[in-house]
């Protein structure tokens, strides 16, 4: 049996995995303590679980537990990270490095930063969605102090060769932030061996609850932050504000799960969207945004052309998926992540972004593959322009009248 | 398993079973991304709307005032910080006895050149007009008086010094952390907005909500910068995916805290009654006990008693109280609160808060004050030995 809206959205949020919600639930219950009451049981109890689940995040990504920050969110570890280490290092520069396709907390943090006077280069990506390593280099200046690089890309899922770039940043004494909401659970590493001074991650995108995140803030070599959020002194005066221990408790047992499960749930999910990606790539004129090796089993990012991102969104009613406009406000604005890959505004536009998860099933990706292609083809058969294209005529030729 | 009676309700409070109820669906099914323009997003996104109604109605402001965060301290910095970023280094006035998440960001406003007034208050921690009337006269130019105080549960007349700082003050933007406050007494922003309050800080966990939500009620004439940018949410005042769970919990929690606040308000005033009674017998001074307070909150000492053993002694009898130390480090340091209100160093050693809740009954005072009796009576002849 088919849950109607299928959910193949799984980047947006992913559900709480029953494990994690069963777990969170007690401390939503009996063990409901201020994990800051330093007189009681009721507190301690909290304080074990805060630490238990600090000690699981630090496992699946190989650091020490006291590096562990929490947060709200990975857009507050975002924010925290980057106006925190800039605001801390300001005396050595004024420049940050960061690439056009990153996440809105990255670019609009950096955007905040400008107003008060530090300058940001943002870097276009190769074509595949790639950083330029070239470029990236060229960008380099003696008063750089930020670097910050997204691990996998939310809309195109494209994995950046983040050792590399730290490499160079390590070198020149750069202090690296990395954007991990969308790696973890999906791509393993070891921050052991990565020259990663700071990393966000989020719970939510991996089967945890929403509301909460952590810093992965580097001990050694030490690096220091200016806090964003000050008062009772809390994670190590960091960031301040009581903790939601039932949140805190979700995230420690979703990215459990993820260390134990990660390699065979990978494995099956690829299988899944490479079920998808053949069923799709027979139809006609098909794009695929982002490069197809350096990318995470779960996404696929596809441009059909001469179909309308918006009427196919409408017309698919019964697959939860996310289109390349951003439609935050009355008009719509093509993704700028396609933008930047080179993407013409129509390619862009008629985009969809699949992404998959833990409770995909092949039935799931067989209907949504059948449904696509009987939407495109009527789709297509009220477009003029496609008729056009059918006849041979290069739209790029056309004399548009203007009226 | 043996539960110790809960006093610590200024702390944190026990979740109510309904707003579980009501937050269970979004950690399961509903799980979608409120800014999805799907189904699973839409159901989200009328949730957080139908929450943002909820609390505005407790709060008595429009549903379009209510900026959500993941709790007090966030809310209190947003307030402090984001306004101050749009404003010429002036005048910060706080009061003496504010929680850290007001005096450390308006500290940390110092070092941007502003200047720091904090108002003295009282014996009985209320606010010294004196001294606040040299705060205005500064004049001050960003202002944040707490309503009730988490550890004395002593009130301030907002509206009077909100009044005050808009007919004699410099233009200020005067705020309130009203986290104390809620559905412990009747809030309404409408009324304080009339006299001069442009913004309140209200928390979920503090009115039997879930702990990660809590919001800041703001005048939209208020200009000011986000903490956390990227995404827009919340007007743009605080981007990131919206704790949608925290929030329909919260929301449920404020609807709850109106409907219960007439009855609870008294019965948990004459439980303090009972328990400030028992303890006034055994020679204990009740700190605030003139001024105006919040009906269930007890902070008191017990002379030549250490407070930190005295909450151990009481954690092992079954009772979970809270200490009026600041134990956030290895030395315990006397409560801020107390020392502004000029208490005498060894006497505020001794603090110890109660503060009651919906769980309590008269039985847990009673049986609270039996244990409390016997405790003070070990401890005085332990001290009695080791002199």
């Amino acid at each position: 049996m088919i849950k109607f809206p299928i959910y193949l959205d799984y980047s947006a949020t992913t559900p709480v995995d029953p494990r994690v919600a069963a777990k969170m639930i007690p401390y939503l219950t009996e063990k409901f303590g201020n994990p800051a009451s330093r007189s009681h049981s009721y507190g301690w109890e909290a304080e074990k679980a805060v630490e238990d689940a600090r000690e699981e995040v630090a496992q699946l990504v190989n650091a020490d537990s006291k590096e562990i920050i929490w947060t709200s969110g990975a857009t507050e570890s975002n924010n925290l990270a980057i106006k925190g280490a800039a605001n801390f290092y300001q005396g050595k520069g004024k420049h940050l490095i960061t690439m056009k396709t990153e996440h809105k907390a990255v670019l609009d943090t950096m955007r905040e930063l400008e107003r008060v006077g530090f300058e940001v280069t943002y870097l276009d990506p190769l074509e595949n969605g790639l950083i330029d390593l070239a470029k990236f280099k060229a960008a380099l200046r003696a008063d750089t102090i930020v670097v910050s690089i997204m691990y996998v890309n939310n809309e195109i899922g494209v994995i950046q060769p983040i050792e590399e770039i730290g490499e160079i940043c390590r070198d020149k004494g750069i202090i690296f932030h990395v954007d991990a909401a969308q790696a973890t659970g999906k791509v393993a590493f070891d921050l052991n061996k990565l020259k990663v001074d700071l990393m966000s991650f989020s719970a939510h995108k991996t089967y945890g609850p929403k509301g909460i995140g952590a810093l992965y803030v580097r001990r050694k070599p030490r690096v220091r932050l200016e806090a964003q959020m000050h008062g009772g002194g809390h994670e190590r005066g960091l960031r301040s504000g009581t903790l939601a221990t039932h949140q805190i408790v979700g995230m420690g047992e979703a990215f459990r799960i993820a260390r134990t499960e990660m390699a065979t749930e990978n494995e099956r999910i690829r299988m899944l969207r490479d079920r998808l990606w053949n069923g799709l790539s027979g139809i006609e004129e098909v794009v695929l945004n982002g490069d197809m090796e350096q990318r995470v089993a779960h996404n696929l990012n596809v441009s059909f052309a001469f179909v309308e991102g918006e009427s196919l969104i409408m017309a698919i009613k019964d697959v939860a998926v996310s289109s390349g406009s951003a439609c935050t406000s009355a008009s719509l604005e093509p993704s700028y992540v396609l933008r930047a890959l080179g993407r013409p505004d129509e390619l862009a536009h008629s985009s969809i972004r699949f992404t998959i998860g833990r409770f995909t099933t092949e039935e799931e990706i067989d209907y949504t593959i059948d449904l696509l292609r009987n939407k495109i083809g009527k789709l297509r058969e009220l477009s003029p322009l496609w008729e056009m294209h059918q006849e041979g005529i290069d739209l790029n030729t056309v004399q548009w009248a203007a009226h | 398993m043996f539960a110790p009676t809960y006093f610590d309700h200024n702390a944190t409070t026990p979740l109510d079973a309904r707003v579980l109820d009501a937050m269970l669906p979004y950690l399961q099914t509903r799980y979608g991304n409120a800014s999805s323009r799907h189904e699973y997003g839409r159901t989200a996104r009328s949730a957080i709307d139908t929450a943002r109604q909820q609390v505005a109605a407790a709060v008595g402001a429009h549903p379009t005032e209510i900026i959500f965060t993941s709790g007090g301290s966030e809310a209190n910095n947003l307030f402090i910080r984001g306004t101050a970023a749009t404003l010429r280094p002036a005048c910060v006035a706080v009061s003496a006895i504010e929680h850290p998440c007001v005096r450390e960001p308006a500290k940390e406003l110092v070092r941007q050149g502003w200047r720091l007034h904090e108002i003295a208050v009282d014996a009985n921690g209320v606010i010294n007009t004196d001294d606040y009337a040299l705060a205005l006269a500064e004049p001050a130019r960003l202002i944040s008086i707490m309503l009730a105080n988490n550890e004395t549960g002593v009130l301030q007349d907002i509206p009077a010094l909100a009044a005050q700082a808009r007919e004699y003050g410099g233009g200020a933007w005067f705020h309130s952390d009203a986290v104390q406050a809620l559905g412990k007494l009747p809030l309404d922003f409408r009324a304080l907005n009339a006299s001069g309050v442009h913004a309140l800080t209200v928390s979920s966990h503090k009115i039997y909500g879930p702990q990660g939500a809590a919001a800041l009620v703001l005048d939209k004439r208020l200009d000011l910068r986000p903490l956390i940018s990227g995404g827009g949410q919340e007007r743009n005042l605080r981007s990131g995916t919206e704790n949608v769970a925290a929030i329909v919990g919260f929301g449920v929690a404020c609807e709850l805290a109106t409907q219960q606040l007439r009855d609870e308000a008294p019965r948990q005033m004459r439980l303090r009654e009972k328990l400030e009674s028992g303890l006034a017998a055994t020679g204990a001074t009740i700190f605030g006990r003139a001024a105006t307070r919040l009906p269930n909150t007890t902070f008191f000492a017990v002379a030549d008693i250490d407070g930190e053993t005295l909450v151990a002694q009481l954690d092992r009898a079954g009772f979970a109280v809270a200490s009026g130390s600041a134990c956030s480090s290895v030395s315990p340091a006397p409560s801020r609160t107390l020392m502004a209100m000029g208490v005498e160093m060894n006497v505020a050693r001794g603090a110890v808060r109660i503060s009651v809740g919906r769980g309590n009954s008269e039985e847990d005072v009673e049986r609270f004050l039996q244990a409390f009796g016997e405790t003070i009576v070990k401890l005085k002849s332990m001290a009695a030995l080791a002199a």
